[in-house]
């Protein structure tokens, strides 16, 4: 899919290679088309045999009972170690304890900043705690005029208000997945510090549409600090200008008493259950999954590797705006696996934006998110009754 | 006449049907069948659960449209589709009937080139116009509020506020749409008989005379047809708030149609989605006989 999809046909020739008698045919979609395309594929009776799933897709699929279970094949496999994964990202491919997805590359979510603003104001490092780090947004935002910010997130993004949550120890969702758990004290400590950052000026309150230029506002120093994917290692490289290079740095995350937790995202190679080639299928998996080539297809895509010993690898212990991300994939925790955590995850944020632009009190805000995660959680409470699906 | 109809020799009728047959079955296939699907999908909650296994699909009844009638997101939605509709669609018909007016004066020339002009938007591909839209309506860098800041007006927040992420919205779709109509009102226009204006200007009738007189009565029924037609697929709003603001910020440009597709085929709640597009063909439907009963009322 997307950028993948093209890299991930100069990676076959070598497969096919060593695999004399296997041909595979890759066919790319983009990310937005994907998940609609996959879906119709299921009902057609036309899955691929195997594909790469955003792994909060994982819980989904598995609800559609389309995916294999891998965890026989994963014991016997010389190429992929469980325990060489780490371990909030394998977490994400578990569903009930069974295992239907190879993690592919990560996606968790760090800071970037401005070093020389942050330097400015008088901190040589990214505080790690909420309390410091919003003393640090403080001080930066002293030294701003009106329309400079110290932080950007974007508030048509759900990652952000939900990794806050996770860092307060919320679990999002209650009783196995029946209900939304967003009134809780934990996420409500979170949302009102989300919130915080927009009531105070710390953050514009701007949708995903409407930064056209990213770079440039970081360029011009009308941001210092955003929060966002490894996709962005790549970007601001090529982006910012030379003289600005070595003025922008990555950190993990703050957390509520010290390093936080992040999102364990990324995508993952999922076996389809109605393959005709499992075994041919598998072994590549297997391919894709070896160390070297998870090398190969980063220095094709930026993408970074799920493995600690592809980490090892001097491409990536050089990179010194990587190392933050690496830090940061000891301390991720997947989102829950229910198959309604996207709808209920684009409520998250929209509530948010309710609050964020001041038509609903925080209270009022979570009170209606939970209601409507409550909604949507109906038909699952009702099959958890006649035991027709799992839990997370 | 009628007593010869009546006459009419029995295979006659069944020839009738056989000419009829391949449309009828086409229609049939394609159209009403889905359509008594649709109706039947939307008294269930047929959903992901249900793709797996039918028998996770219950027969809910009315349950999909109590439930719709009881989201504020609909209503919200319902509320954004009228304004769109009765705010863009009057702005839309008096703009094209406007254009078809000054391009059908004496007194203009290149009469073809500003016909064109005026049509290109209509032709251009939506998703195109809308991403171009967008940098004119970006509130730092965006022409308009270069504009309006040369006039010392502050800047707008066009899409990202929620008051102003409507009127944008509209304004881009009666600049892409009204070019369409005022082709339909050129043609309107040149079937009104000269002489009726000649008689009327003997008699003394000013130009304002002339068109409340003469124009708009006689261009009464291409009138109807634009403003049922216009209605109707403003009604069905979708692809300029899919592509400009996903239906943001804080809802305020989710379209019925917007919401059915997000329910539908963002969520696979087919169920619930089946009922949304029930109620949006109410709604139309009612609307239109309006408009009719409206105008028989004027004849």
């Amino acid at each position: 899919m997307g950028r993948e999809g093209e890299v991930v046909s100069e990676l076959i020739p070598d497969f096919e290679r060593s695999h004399p008698g296997i041909k595979v045919e890759v066919q790319q979609i983009p990310w937005s088309a994907a998940h609609e395309k996959l879906l119709t594929a299921y009902v057609g009776d036309a899955t691929p045999d195997i594909a790469m799933l955003g792994n909060t897709w994982v819980p989904e699929f598995v609800a559609l009972n389309a995916l294999e279970p891998l965890d026989a094949r994963v014991a016997k496999s010389a190429d992929v170690k469980r325990d060489d994964y780490f371990p909030g990202i394998w977490s994400t491919n578990l569903v009930d304890g069974v295992t239907y997805g190879v993690p592919w590359y990560v996606d968790t979510r760090v800071i970037f900043y401005r070093s020389d603003l942050l330097a400015q104001a008088g901190y040589d490092r990214m505080p790690t705690t909420w309390a410091a780090w919003r003393e640090a947004m403080q001080k930066i935002k002293a030294r701003m005029t009106a329309r400079q910010y110290p932080l950007l997130i974007p508030i048509t993004e759900w990652p952000p208000p939900v990794i806050l949550g996770l860092q307060a120890g919320s679990s999002l969702l209650r009783d196995d997945g029946r209900y939304g758990g967003f009134r809780d004290p934990p996420f409500r400590k979170a949302f009102d510090f989300y919130v915080g950052l927009f009531r105070d000026g710390l953050a514009p309150a701007l949708s995903g549409t409407e930064i056209s230029n990213l770079y440039q506002e970081f360029e011009r120093g009308n941001i210092a600090m955003y929060i966002s994917g490894p996709w962005q290692i790549g970007e601001f490289t090529n982006r910012l200008p030379k003289e600005l290079q070595d003025k922008w740095m990555t950190a993990p995350l703050p957390g509520v008493d010290g390093p936080g937790v992040s999102l364990a995202g990324g995508a993952s190679l999922s076996l389809f259950r109605a393959s005709a080639h499992k075994e041919e299928a598998w072994e590549l998996m297997e391919y894709l999954s070896r160390p070297e080539v998870q090398l190969r297809f980063y220095q094709l895509t930026g993408d970074l590797p799920p493995r600690r010993e592809a980490w090892r690898d001097t491409a990536l212990a050089n990179n010194r705006y990587a190392k933050a991300f690496h830090e940061q994939l000891d301390r991720v925790v997947p989102t829950p696996q229910v198959p309604e955590w996207e709808q209920i995850a684009t409520k998250v944020f929209e509530h948010g934006e309710k609050a964020v632009r001041g038509q609903r009190s925080v209270d009022q805000a979570l009170a209606a998110l939970d209601r409507d995660v409550d909604g949507i959680l109906e038909k699952r409470r009702y099959l958890m009754t006649q035991r027709k699906v799992a839990r997370p | 006449m009628s007593t010869r109809r009546l006459r009419m020799p029995a295979e006659a009728g069944t020839a009738a049907w056989f000419f009829l047959a391949p449309a009828l079955l086409l229609i049939g296939v394609f159209f009403f069948l889905p359509v008594a699907a649709a109706l039947l999908l939307s008294v269930t909650d047929f959903d992901l659960y249900g793709i797996a296994s039918p028998g996770n699909t219950r027969f809910i009844g009315l349950r999909n449209y109590t439930r719709l009638l009881n989201t504020p997101d609909f209503w919200t939605a319902l509320r954004n589709t009228f304004y769109f509709a009765f705010v863009g669609g009057p702005l839309t018909i008096a703009a094209a009937l406007g254009a078809a007016l000054l391009l059908s004066s004496k007194l203009v020339r290149f009469k073809g080139f500003f016909r064109t002009v005026y049509f290109t938007p209509f032709v251009t591909t939506l998703v195109a116009v809308a991403i171009v839209w967008r940098y004119l309506y970006h509130t730092r860098y965006g022409l308009f509020n270069f504009g309006l800041a040369k006039l010392g007006i502050g800047p707008i927040d066009w899409l990202g506020d929620p008051h102003w992420a409507m009127p944008a919205i509209i304004l881009m779709a009666v600049w892409k749409g009204f070019g369409y109509n005022m082709l339909i009102f050129i043609a309107g226009l040149q079937s009104i008989p000269e002489e009726l204006y000649d008689a009327a200007e003997i008699d003394g009738a000013g130009p304002f005379r002339r068109f409340f007189n003469i124009t708009l009565p006689m261009l009464a029924p291409t009138l109807v047809f634009v403003a049922v037609i216009t209605m109707i697929g403003y009604f069905q709003l979708f692809a300029e708030p899919y592509v400009m603001t996903q239906g943001g910020p804080l809802r305020s440009t989710t379209s019925v149609v917007l919401l059915m597709y997000e329910e539908g085929f963002r969520w696979w709640r087919m169920g619930y989605a089946a009922a949304i597009a029930f109620v949006l063909f109410l709604v139309i439907l009612l609307a239109t006989l309006v408009q009719f009963r409206l105008q028989k009322e004027r004849a």
